[in-house]
């Protein structure tokens, strides 16, 4: 079990993670999702007793990471920023892992073999491409078949038969009783592979819940309907409290109101109807805008021009 | 889970034992030969190293007629320093470059964090590596001083015959090796704190090549005193056979002071390695 209380870190005048307070469970795959630049790297590197928190404390079953002994037994981590000597065979680096673990020899042929690095094992890993570097991560992560699994992004970079891979992976090992927190800035894969969702924002809590419940509460729902008389529509929709999310020609995307309701505004104002379509908004696009909510709250006065789409703050490292 | 020992991986300790400190030699023994960066530099050492020994002594026995007379006098009088003198000289610079790679490069491909996620006490980590590299450097260089010096001494020997059993020269052989392994933890301390391949390289090879000529042209005693306390010129004291007449230190007195410097750069990296974030 992974628990942090009260992390804070602060790179510089940025503050990376903030006052974050979370548990994650063993026996299920704990999403760790936010958009780049939220915080998730650096709260992984406090829990992995890389960096150190300005307030706060992390532990992996009730010790410090910088308190395990032989910590690869214990966790396995992936990092997002390579971690390999480029001058370094796979089967080096991992071989130095296991030494320093007193694991055996067999064991690194053993997870060679797991993530399907067998060909290229005796090559220098600076010539791996993004898929074999996280392959070799992953290999380097479950090493010493640890209980607890801290993985930041690892399906990044992978191809699609990879990443289904990985993902199956990841629920074996939780259906082990295994602890396994994963991050991601998608949406979307973390809703095909989490059971559980710790969201953050600017380094803050948004929610931490099940994947199921978070979808059903970040799902806004939405109405599509096509009418010859949009703009009396639109403004009829406005007044009732709604409000129109896209406009093309004759089909209006209205928000904030069923179906029921726009069908019903409608008919009392004698107004024709083409269609009308209940929506689910994609998952995607109700995580970004949770998230971009989060970011709004989390900027404190001035008067800030929209905000482009955040770039990845996440290779400080 | 297939796993050869009984060790708690829960085990608190802020101690490590010596079973994991053994692993830790393993694991970088590992990392040192597994990278070629270690096997040119090594190979560079001998090269360079034994090269310029014969050069440097070919050419002197060449000229002996010519050089001037307190020239002649100081060979004569010290053989095995002229000898240790003529190939180290270039050949420790390949031990400076690899003890700032070694460590230096981890942060320059990102393998530090794999390292310290493996070893979180980070102090034991930097044991491990010290002792490593000492050893292996300590090896390679004992072997590369007995072969230089039988190698200068057979080329000198007309006009300054020298034995080991001769006074100070056994210990002056034995201490260029010694000179050698302290140096590359010097070196590898630097990279440990500058983290940066190039510019710990840059700041080893000012300590040993640049900073002793700058120290000589400050005036009076001062500059002499400087000259003779700055690490690489304190530590080779160690390969001559006796207190030359214009030293300040004995050989081992130099070795002592060099080996302060070293201690001391080591124990602010380790300080710094477990407050800095990796």
């Amino acid at each position: 079990m992974i628990e942090a209380h009260d992390l804070s870190k602060r790179y510089g005048e940025k503050v990376a993670v903030d006052h974050l307070s979370f548990s994650v469970q063993p026996g299920k795959v704990t999403g760790f999702l936010g958009p780049n630049g939220a915080g998730k790297s650096t709260t992984m590197r406090l829990i992995l007793g890389l960096d150190r928190p300005d307030t706060g404390t992390a532990t992996i079953g009730g010790h410090a990471y910088r308190d395990l002994a032989e910590p690869l037994r214990m966790v396995g981590a992936l990092l997002e920023a390579r971690a390999v000597h480029t001058g370094r065979s796979a089967y080096n680096h991992l071989l130095s892992l296991a030494q320093s673990q007193g694991l055996p020899r067999k064991r690194v042929d053993e997870v060679i073999d797991l993530v399907g690095l067998q060909a290229v094992a005796r090559k220098r890993a600076g010539g791996f491409s993004l898929g074999m570097g996280q392959r070799l991560g992953i290999a380097a992560a479950l090493l010493g078949d640890p209980k607890v699994l801290v993985l930041d992004e690892p399906v990044n970079g992978l191809d699609p038969e990879a990443i289904l891979w990985i993902r199956n992976l990841l629920k074996r090992l939780a259906s082990d009783g295994r602890t396994v927190f994963v991050s991601s800035h998608l949406m979307n894969e973390m809703a095909v592979t989490a059971d559980h969702l710790i969201v953050i924002g600017r380094g803050r809590l948004i929610a931490d819940c099940a994947t199921d419940e978070f979808i059903e509460r970040s799902s806004h729902k939405s109405v599509l309907v096509k009418t010859p008389d949009a703009d009396r529509l639109a403004q009829l929709a406005i007044s009732d409290g709604g409000a129109v999310a896209s406009r093309d020609g004759d089909t209006l995307t209205l928000q904030d109101l069923d179906a029921p309701r726009v069908g019903h505004l409608a008919a009392v104002n004698g107004i024709e109807l083409h269609e009308l379509t209940p929506q689910l908004a994609s998952l995607e696009a109700a995580f970004m805008e949770l998230t971009r909510e989060s970011q709004e709250f989390g900027q404190h006065g001035g008067s800030e021009l929209p905000a482009p789409p955040p770039v990845s703050e996440e290779t400080h490292a | 889970m297939s796993t050869t020992t009984t060790a708690d991986p829960m085990a608190t300790a802020t101690m490590m034992s010596p079973l994991h400190f053994r692993r830790l030699l393993a694991s970088e023994w590992t990392k040192l030969r597994s990278v070629r960066s270690t096997m040119w530099s090594v190979l560079m050492l001998v090269v360079v190293t034994l090269g310029f020994t014969v050069l440097v002594t070919t050419l002197t026995m060449s000229q002996w007629d010519k050089a001037d007379a307190k020239d002649q006098a100081q060979i004569v009088a010290d053989p095995v320093s002229f000898i240790l003198g003529a190939g180290f000289q270039l050949g420790q610079l390949t031990v400076c470059v690899l003890g700032v790679l070694y460590i230096a490069s981890e942060y320059s491909t990102g393998a530090i964090r794999a390292t310290l996620l493996a070893v979180p006490k980070r102090t034991s980590m930097l044991a491990a590596k010290c002792v490593v590299f000492a050893a292996t450097i300590f090896v390679v260089g004992e072997i590369v001083a007995f072969v230089a010096f039988f190698t200068g001494a057979a080329i000198v020997h007309k006009h300054a015959p020298v034995s080991l059993s001769d006074p100070g020269v056994l210990r002056a052989v034995i201490g260029a090796g010694l000179y050698l392994a302290v140096l590359g933890l010097f070196a590898l301390a630097i990279g440990a704190l500058v983290r940066h391949t190039a510019g710990g390289i840059t700041g080893v090879i000012g300590f040993v090549l640049v900073l002793a000529p700058l120290a000589q042209l400050l005036p009076g005693s001062a500059g002499k005193h400087v000259h003779a306390y700055l690490p690489s010129e304190a530590g080779h004291l160690i390969g001559q056979a006796t207190k030359g007449s214009d030293d300040l230190l004995s050989p081992w007195q130099g070795f002592g002071v060099f080996c302060l410097w070293t201690a001391v750069l080591l124990g602010v990296a380790a300080w710094l390695l477990n407050r800095r974030d990796a």
